[in-house]
């Protein structure tokens, strides 16, 4: 968990997201602001994922 | 100001929105209500982790709800980092809040204020100050949530006409709604929140509720969400299509705005927040029932955040699109859309959501900071006033009351600040003055975890001065700003004094306010909590409760139970707390835990420190474990620990991990050694049994010389006129047995002598090959009667030998006439070679006997063993080759012997040189 921590940070919080930050535009959406919500959701399964491995 | 359209035939009057409301209210104490019942028969609702994540969504607030949009419309993406901050900062949560939720649960701790004080020593002062900077930081949060109901109130009282209400400030306070509504409110947590005061401060109907809530405002904000984006418009790429080519796009959709330090502190701040808040230290540690929970809500609550603000652009850049001219504020867009379209059930939905959002941060933030007021402010004057002893009266309802009050004045207070200042600050930045106020508890509690160093002192002081910090660069230009100081004071600096500008300290500029105000006091705080703390060796308390805090997550820590010493009656300290709890609920509480000592009631506990410490425990429930800390040393006499005697038994309990972790080694020792031993006793049975068997054939041997001694000497004693001739045989005879006799019990002695150690040695020079020829040549008569041809192998040069003549003979005597014993009849070869080697002399004697079976030849030289050599009994002692090993081994030699069954047998043995 703590590796998925510091993915966290290098995901939302780094130059990263500068690369992301420019005006191009899938369908009509800004790129950016479908990074930030596929880059989350996939943080959110990861951290499921890691905590399924550990079992109930 | 009007905008949108007009002309709507139903009008929604105030009294049906004030009916849903209270409604909506209604149902949420119904269900609270039944949680409580559930809970009460054992069958918990807010057991189930996904009520427990939901509960956490108390996060998203009406700031959330409303003031996403807002800041989303000025700032673009720089909405996220608040959502964003909380979802990196989970990913600890397996630890951190791990930790947290056990310590509390051993401790009973019922707020943040208490879990600091406890951690540095169980001090009143800590507990106080954290209370008050909690208070002062989340008075004007608290006022926001005031601010977003009645203003959403007033816009809906208007439909279908989207009218700002702007003066709330000018109206008499009797026509103020949002008096009201911190009444209702007021009402409404008191009802919920101190109920009944109980001793693990744990309130499942309003945690029920509070889910219930975050389900409310997602399914209400979801809807205008899908409302807008596939009802106004067709889809998300429609609207940013819309909104780009109306210019509103490209300006929004930079993180960088204040630089990506803005963004950093802002994840920061967000991302500390979401446990230092009282209401999630509340909602996360306090009524946290199962560790478990942790698991999915580190998933769960992040989707939640994720779903939240999915729709917060689209709905931000719609309203803007809508209303081009600005004339409504950006924090309604949620409600004024649908009223716009004139779709007033969803407009109610909208406004039942912000209410869901706003109710359901203040009950829990209210519920949290009167307890924290109870048990850190008013108890410790209470003792003071008390003298440290209580009345006798019942003090759970002085306790109850003062709950309440304090939940009165909390929201009274939260109005008068809306009243005051709430004009003047957009939703989002009162929010975050108020993260950047809890921010400041960072050092003290997660260093408090983590470093066993942190003093009280320590604490006090990294608090106050970042609490000053705050004050200074963030609350006081606010104050500024709504016109209640000069504005000199933040253009100019205090007193004009440049360096002083309390939004650009020593000249730091080029940061926005909240990233300005959060390092400079997360820095102050930080710096001054190190130093200070380093300054001065924790004392004895602190250390008890460092050990406790730093190593919760481990197995076999010490109980809090060893820190005390001194004596205590029992049935005071029931007393004592039945004067918190009840006389009859602390009388349960205590035979509980006999029953679970194994005691069958609580007259029966023994008053020791453990029982000391479970009262105490008891108490911080209640009245924190500060103030607990105080009663029961009122009752009990405790004598003084010292540092020396905390670390004593710190050293003690980690003594006895030590103990009995050797203690395992020594099982496992003793197992080997067991092992061994059964070896050994093994391999003495072998020997007995052999010796028997040597005895049995020793006896063999000297009862048939024995008995022809005496069978001939009889014939002798009986017969006085035999021939000469005969006699002369029979006393030959007789004389030959008993020369056997004597060879036979000379060999025994031998043999014990070689083995004990005590024989005699004459080390001489000697030659090697002539002794070798010198032992064939006195037994070729034996090989003669066999028939059997010996030849010897001798080098030319004389081996020259520092050793034991007599001894060495009698080896090669032995090897000799054992291989005479084997050898073939008639056809007989006897090899007798010598070898020198660089470093000594090899022997080698082989015959062309029968040779000796693979099984036997490992035993050939043990005592009391013979070579069967086949069918017959062998004839001799059985004691040659045991004699010859001892001789040579003790010579510092080798002996060996080798066999091909068959074929014949090789015994050698190698000498060094020298020794």
């Amino acid at each position: 968990l703590v590796a998925a921590f510091l993915v966290g940070l290098l995901l939302f919080c780094s130059p990263v997201t500068a690369l992301f930050d420019r005006p191009s535009y899938w369908k009509g959406i800004p790129l950016l602001y479908l990074y930030f919500f596929a880059a989350w959701a996939m943080f959110i399964a990861l951290l499921a994922w890691i905590l399924r491995g550990k079992g109930e | 100001v009007t905008a949108g359209a007009t002309g709507g035939e139903t009008a929604l009057s105030g009294s049906l929105i004030i009916l849903v409301s209270l409604l909506y209210v209604c149902l949420l104490f119904a269900v609270a209500y039944w949680a409580d019942r559930r809970a009460d028969k054992g069958r918990s609702v807010i057991a189930s982790p996904t009520v427990y994540a939901l509960s956490l969504a108390v996060y998203c607030t009406a700031w959330t709800y409303y003031g996403s949009v807002g800041r989303a419309a000025e700032s673009g993406i720089g909405f996220l980092p608040t959502y964003l901050g909380p979802t990196i900062a989970v990913a600890l949560w397996g630890s951190l809040l791990l930790k947290m939720v056990r310590i509390s649960k051993s401790l009973r701790i019922t707020s943040i204020a208490d879990f600091i004080a406890s951690r540095y020593g169980k001090s009143h002062l800590l507990g106080g100050l954290v209370t008050l900077i909690a208070i002062i930081g989340i008075v004007p949060y608290i006022a926001l949530q005031l601010k977003a109901i009645s203003s959403s109130f007033s816009i809906l009282l208007r439909y279908p006409d989207i009218v700002m209400p702007r003066h709330a400030g000018n109206l008499p306070f009797w026509a103020d709604n949002a008096l009201y509504v911190a009444l209702v409110l007021a009402a409404f947590t008191i009802l919920f929140g101190t109920r009944h005061l109980d001793a693990s401060e744990r309130h499942e109907g309003m945690v029920a509720a509070i889910a219930l809530e975050s389900l409310v405002k997602l399914v209400a904000f979801t809807s205008v969400g899908l409302f807008v984006t596939f009802g106004l418009f067709s889809g998300f790429g429609d609207i940013f299509e819309q909104a780009r080519q109306a210019g509103y796009v490209e300006p929004l959709l930079q993180p960088a705005v204040g630089g990506y330090s803005a963004w950093f502190s802002l994840c920061l701040l967000a991302g500390l927040a979401i446990i230092l808040l009282p209401r999630q230290f509340q909602v996360a540690v306090v009524e946290n029932s199962n560790e478990r929970q942790l698991r999915r809500a580190i998933w769960l609550f992040p989707l939640y955040l994720l779903l939240t603000n999915i729709f917060v652009l689209p709905i931000a850049l719609a309203g803007q699109l809508q209303f081009p001219n600005g004339g409504v504020d950006a924090d309604t867009f949620v409600l004024t859309l649908p009223m716009a379209r004139e779709s007033q059930w969803l407009a109610l939905l909208a406004y039942i959501g912000g209410i869901s959002a706003a109710t359901g941060m203040v009950i829990v933030e209210t519920i949290a900071l009167s307890t924290m007021t109870c048990n850190d402010l008013v108890m410790p004057a209470l003792l003071r006033h008390w003298g440290h002893a209580p009345p006798g009266q019942d003090v759970s309802r002085v306790l109850l009351r003062i709950r309440r009050w304090a939940i009165v004045l909390i929201l009274l207070l939260g109005y008068l600040y809306f009243r005051l200042a709430g004009e003047a600050y957009a939703l989002v930045s009162i929010g975050l003055i108020s993260f950047a106020a809890v921010a400041q508890f960072a050092p003290a509690l997660i260093g408090g975890l983590y470093w066993r160093g942190g003093t009280r002192d320590g604490a006090v002081a990294g608090l106050a001065a970042g609490f000053t910090v705050w004050l200074y660069t963030l609350l006081l230009p606010s104050f500024a700003d709504s016109g209640w100081l000069p504005m000199s004071f933040r253009e100019e600096g205090l007193l004009g004094i440049d360096w002083l500008k309390p939004q650009a300290l020593f000249g730091s500029t080029g940061m926005d306010p909240i990233s300005h105000c959060l390092f400079w006091s997360l820095a102050a705080n930080l710096g001054t909590f190190l130093a200070v703390s380093l300054l001065r060796a924790p004392n004895a308390a602190e250390t008890a409760q460092a050990t406790l805090f730093v190593d919760a997550l481990k197995r076999d820590r010490p109980v809090g139970g060893g820190f005390w010493r001194g004596r205590a009656e029992v049935d005071e300290l029931i007393a004592l707390a039945g004067r918190f709890l009840g006389a009859a609920r602390a009388r349960e509480a205590f035979t509980k835990h006999a029953n679970k000592l194994g005691m069958r009631s609580a007259s029966e506990l023994p008053a020791d420190a453990y029982t000391v410490s479970f009262s105490e425990t008891l108490l911080a429930g209640v009245i924190g474990s500060a103030s607990a800390r105080v009663m029961v040393s009122s009752v009990t006499k405790e004598e003084p620990m010292g540092l020396d005697e905390v670390m004593g038994i710190l050293d003690e309990a980690s003594q006895i991990r030590a103990y009995s972790h050797e203690l395992e080694q020594k099982s496992q020792e003793l197992q080997s050694a067991t092992a061994e031993l059964r070896a050994a006793n093994e391999r003495l049975l072998e020997l007995d049994r052999m010796k028997d068997d040597f005895m049995s054939s020793v006896t063999h041997e000297l009862r048939t010389p024995l008995s022809s001694i005496r069978a001939f000497a009889e014939i002798l004693q009986d017969n006085p006129d035999l021939e000469q001739d005969e006699r002369t045989r029979f006393i030959g005879i007789i004389v030959t047995e008993t020369e056997r006799l004597t060879r036979l019990v000379n060999q025994v002695l031998d043999l014990a002598k070689i083995e004990s150690g005590a024989a005699e040695w004459q080390n001489v020079r000697l030659d090697l090959g002539e002794l070798i020829r010198q032992s064939v040549d006195s037994t070729e008569r034996l090989f003669r009667d066999k028939g059997a041809r010996v030849s010897l192998h001798l080098p030319e040069r004389p081996a020259l030998l520092w050793s034991d003549k007599d001894r060495l003979t009698q080896v090669m005597l032995n090897l000799l006439s054992n291989a005479a014993k084997f050898v073939a009849e008639d056809t007989g070869t006897v090899d007798v070679e010598l070898h020198k080697y660089p470093d000594g002399y090899l022997v080698q004697v082989s015959d062309n006997g029968s040779g000796i079976p693979a099984d036997e030849l490992p035993f050939i030289f043990e005592k009391f063993r013979q070579g069967s050599g086949g069918h017959e009994k062998p004839v001799g002692t059985g004691l040659g080759l045991p004699i010859s090993r001892g001789i040579i081994e003790h010579l510092g030699g080798r002996i060996w012997a080798e066999s091909t069954p068959g074929q014949g047998a090789t015994f050698s043995f190698l000498l060094p040189e020298s020794q």
